[in-house]
């Protein structure tokens, strides 16, 4: 619902715009060595990748004040486009979690789909918000630890486990909903989607986004649990002979993919009112081609919160550049596909440059 | 022979730089017809970078090559092959899921219409395996059941499947018994007798003497020697011109032999130790400061009772202790928790994070030392790893180095460096000086003696006999998965534990 494509105008920018930010930070993201003077502050700051996709945007942006004008740079619009963003944008920060380990998650989307329609029966609506919020997160984390145990002491492919679960959490959300809207009626909830709970213009969900990025960048990037990620993905086999415990730590990757679900359904069900057994449908193929152009590799060892993020961002504008603009959809969707593509050749272009 | 034919191969002054490196700096190379011309030099000396040249991987910034009298460029690997140019890598390039036909003909299946004519490829196989004296590989095997020896001779069989007339061959001894090494320097030597030209890169002078006709010692990217005679250039004059210094390498010796009353209790016990198939019931103890040494051949059980003590392998028999404390059988954390440390056999594969920087190579065992509550101090963690590098003289002397733009043996000083920081107690080493050049070869005996001078305890596998004679105080001679004999290692010589090693083999 949120995500997904793209307009044809923008996904030939795309594939333009990468190249200038190009040339000058591969030397930075080279080697510090033969840096030289401010370019490599700004190559510190973000390599060549997330440079390239800042500039995605500073383009989508241009376009869409251009083509769509004030209705673009309306307010509204982008907050909602920034809340669009908030719901993906947490999944995709647990996906890349369990990408740079070496993993892969398919069932993000239907987990999403489960805690939304579970935290929303009738039952459970009676705890109120702190019952909701809790039914939420333990049916995501739940489910991550089902997926997280078949995969590390199963052993199964990751591909094969989160698949199944795929399936049987969408047909257990149909069992539970019988296939009907599940309203909310607790205020508390209702009130946060609404606009007097904005802080200084912004939405309460983009703020829970934010937060679980800065979360998720410091756990990558500043603790122990990162760095064991990080080394499980790059070298299976040289992390437990380092004597790293890789089977615990897959599963916590896959407990945390489940919980930045449960925390995505609680913030579906605000945006929506409602929990659906039609809920984070896609959101699996979405996350991951949000992680991937924002440079995470299939192959695990590497990728950003940053750059997943900033992925996350361009889906979504280009979807609300589509819509503004009345196009199909269906070129949204060709869109999509080739900016993955061109995303991915960029990342292919840039390593060969710095090796 | 070296004035009658004109030779197959010239390059000369071919330069080849990369970011920051300056590679291959005006080398000159002439190989003739039917002669085996050996390629010697350390690690980053350029003979890698030389190959991929000849073989079309890299192309040249400058320089020419001249093949069978004509200039030629070299854009790709299949234009080499064209020309007859065949490269078998260190890290041989097989399918190990196709069968032994399907790899030989690899890339240039013989087809009707797009339908594989299987028959043909099969009988073809069968005669390119006989010819290279392997009639008993069959074709339809698949790759990956075979020994690595076996695995050789089909990469072999596929270089041959083009009408090659030089082959060029990057250390193939090194993973290879010293039977199957006899039985390589046959094939090249009938390879010689059709008049293929080989050029053989190996780190051991013994093979070059034995097999070699011209070697062409290659450093810092320059060709130091040409075409000097294998056979009668004193080893001396070869590792000077290697290393620039005059000198064999030498191990360093204790200043007094390890004595039973010294070293005190032992630190690590093995009783009964077994895995069905590998290896039988072995009772082993090794005391701080002690280097034991374990020879066999490849297949022996050597680096499966590493693992096994290390717990990477789930012992089907026996117990292993640690300074009394039993170890979980089968966990490698409670190893590595006990004091255990590993450089496996297979560095890139089973050590080295290679996206990552030399620190957090260095770190990751030690991780909870550099963390409070999960919270990693980043500047601590570098500095106690530069520490490391440093005492190991581990080059460059950068932390923020790719641990993959490291030289084997600067990548094996970084695996050692991760055990010292976490200071283990038992070091288990699987042939730690594979693949790493003479020079920097003396700089690991060094480090594996000093090492055990400050308490370590050493358990040390090795297919080269001399290292574990000149390294270990005592030694477990294994055959075929049996400890046949365990000696002091000054009691012993060479020929003798070869003996021992090989004896019975026979039969």
């Amino acid at each position: 619902m949120t995500t997904g494509a793209t307009p044809e105008p923008s996904a030939t920018a795309s594939l333009d715009k990468p190249a200038p930010p190009g040339p000058p930070p591969a030397a930075a993201t080279g080697d510090k060595g033969p840096g030289q003077g401010p370019r490599l502050v700004l190559g510190k700051l973000f390599d060549l990748h997330t440079l390239s996709l800042l500039g995605v945007l500073a383009i989508l942006c241009v376009i869409g004040a251009i083509t769509a004008g004030d209705q673009f740079l309306d307010t509204n619009n982008l907050q909602l486009v920034l809340t669009q963003a908030s719901v993906i944008g947490v999944v995709t920060v647990g996906m890349t979690f369990v990408m740079i380990g070496g993993g892969i998650d398919l069932s993000v989307g239907a987990i999403v789909a489960l805690a939304s329609v579970w935290c929303t029966t009738v039952a459970t609506q009676e705890f109120g918000m702190g019952g909701m919020i809790f039914c939420a997160l333990a049916v995501g984390v739940g489910c991550g630890l089902v997926n997280g145990v078949l995969i590390a002491y199963g052993p199964m492919v990751p591909f094969v486990a989160t698949l199944a679960m795929m399936v049987s959490a969408r047909g257990l959300s149909l069992e539970i909903t019988g296939g009907s809207t599940q309203m909310v009626t607790v205020d508390s909830v209702l009130d946060l989607g609404r606009r007097d709970s904005y802080i200084l213009g912004i939405p309460p969900l983009v703020i829970i986004f934010a937060v679980i990025t800065a979360l998720g960048w410091v756990l990558l990037n500043r603790t122990t649990f990162g760095r064991r990620t990080v080394a499980i993905g790059g070298n299976a086999e040289a992390a437990r002979l380092a004597g790293i415990a890789v089977k615990r730590q897959r599963l916590m990757l896959y407990a945390l993919s489940g919980l930045c679900c449960g925390i995505a359904a609680f913030m579906l069900v605000v945006l929506s009112g409602s929990g659906q057994n039609t809920n984070g449908n896609l959101y699996e193929l979405n996350s991951i081609a949000a992680a991937i152009i924002g440079g995470t590799l299939l192959t695990g060892g590497r990728g950003t919160i940053i750059g997943s993020v900033l992925g996350v961002l361009v889906f979504t504008l280009i979807t609300n550049l589509f819509v503004l603009n009345n196009l199909e959809s269906a070129f949204q969707q060709i869109a999509t596909g080739a900016i993955i593509v061109a995303a991915v050749l960029l990342q292919r272009r840039s390593a060969s440059h710095t090796t | 022979m070296a004035s009658a034919p004109p030779p197959i191969l010239t390059l000369s002054g071919i330069t080849k730089s990369f970011p920051g490196v300056r590679a291959l700096d005006g080398v000159d190379l002439e190989v003739l017809p039917g002669e085996v011309h050996c390629l010697l030099g350390q690690n980053g000396a350029g003979k890698s970078t030389l190959i991929k040249v000849v073989a079309g991987a890299h192309q040249p910034d400058t320089g020419e090559i001249t093949w069978q009298g004509e200039q030629v460029t070299l854009s790709n690997p299949v234009s080499a092959m064209r020309l007859g140019i065949s490269t078998i890598y260190q890290e041989l390039d097989l399918v190990l899921h196709l069968s032994v036909a399907e790899n030989v003909h690899l890339g240039h299946e013989r087809a009707t219409a797009g339908f594989v004519r299987r028959g043909e490829a099969r009988t073809r196989t069968s005669e390119l395996l006989t010819r290279l004296g392997h009639p008993e590989i069959h074709p339809d095997t698949i790759v990956g059941d075979l020994s690595s020896a076996g695995q050789q001779i089909v990469s072999m069989a596929r270089a041959l499947s083009h009408d090659t007339q030089l082959i060029v061959m990057d250390e193939p001894s090194a993973v290879l018994d010293p039977d199957e090494v006899g039985n390589l320097f046959r094939i090249v030597e009938n390879l010689t007798a059709d008049n293929v030209a080989v050029v053989y890169i190996s780190h051991r002078l013994e093979e070059i003497r034995r097999i070699g006709d011209r070697v062409t010692v290659l450093k810092d990217g320059r060709a130091v020697a040409r075409g000097l005679p294998a056979k009668e250039t004193a080893t001396k004059d070869i590792v000077a011109l290697m290393t620039g210094r005059d000198v064999e390498h030498s191990f360093p010796r204790r200043a007094t032999p390890f004595d039973d009353a010294e070293g005190g209790e032992p630190v690590l016990v093995a009783e009964g130790l077994s895995r069905a198939g590998e290896f039988d019931p072995l009772d082993l103890e090794i005391r701080p400061g002690e280097i034991v040494g374990l020879a066999g051949l490849v297949g022996s059980g050597r680096s499966e009772i590493l693992e096994t003590l290390y717990g990477a392998r789930t012992p089907t028999g026996g117990t292993v202790r640690v300074e009394g404390k039993r170890l979980r059988p089968g966990s490698v954390i409670s190893a590595v928790r006990a004091g255990l440390g590993l450089a496996p056999e297979e560095r890139k594969a089973q050590a080295l994070f290679m996206l990552e920087s030399v620190t957090r190579n260095v770190s990751i065992s030690s991780l909870p030392r550099f963390s409070r509550g999960g919270w990693l101090d980043r500047s601590g963690e570098r500095a106690a790893a530069h520490d490391n590098i440093r005492e190991l003289s581990l080059r460059p002397d950068n932390p923020d180095a790719a641990i993959r733009t490291l030289s084997g043996g600067n990548q094996q000083k970084a695996v050692l460096a991760r055990w010292l920081l976490r200071r283990c107690k038992v070091l288990l080493l699987d042939e730690p000086t594979r693949g790493v050049d003479v020079g920097a070869r003396s700089e690991l005996y060094t480090l594996i003696r000093r090492l055990a001078d400050d308490g370590v305890a050493v358990l040390l596998v090795s297919s080269e006999i001399p290292e574990v004679l000149g390294l270990a105080d005592r030694v477990l001679v294994l055959r075929e998965g049996q400890v046949v004999h365990t000696a002091p290692a000054r009691e012993l010589d060479e020929h003798r534990v070869l003996d021992l090693v090989m004896e019975g083999s026979q039969a």
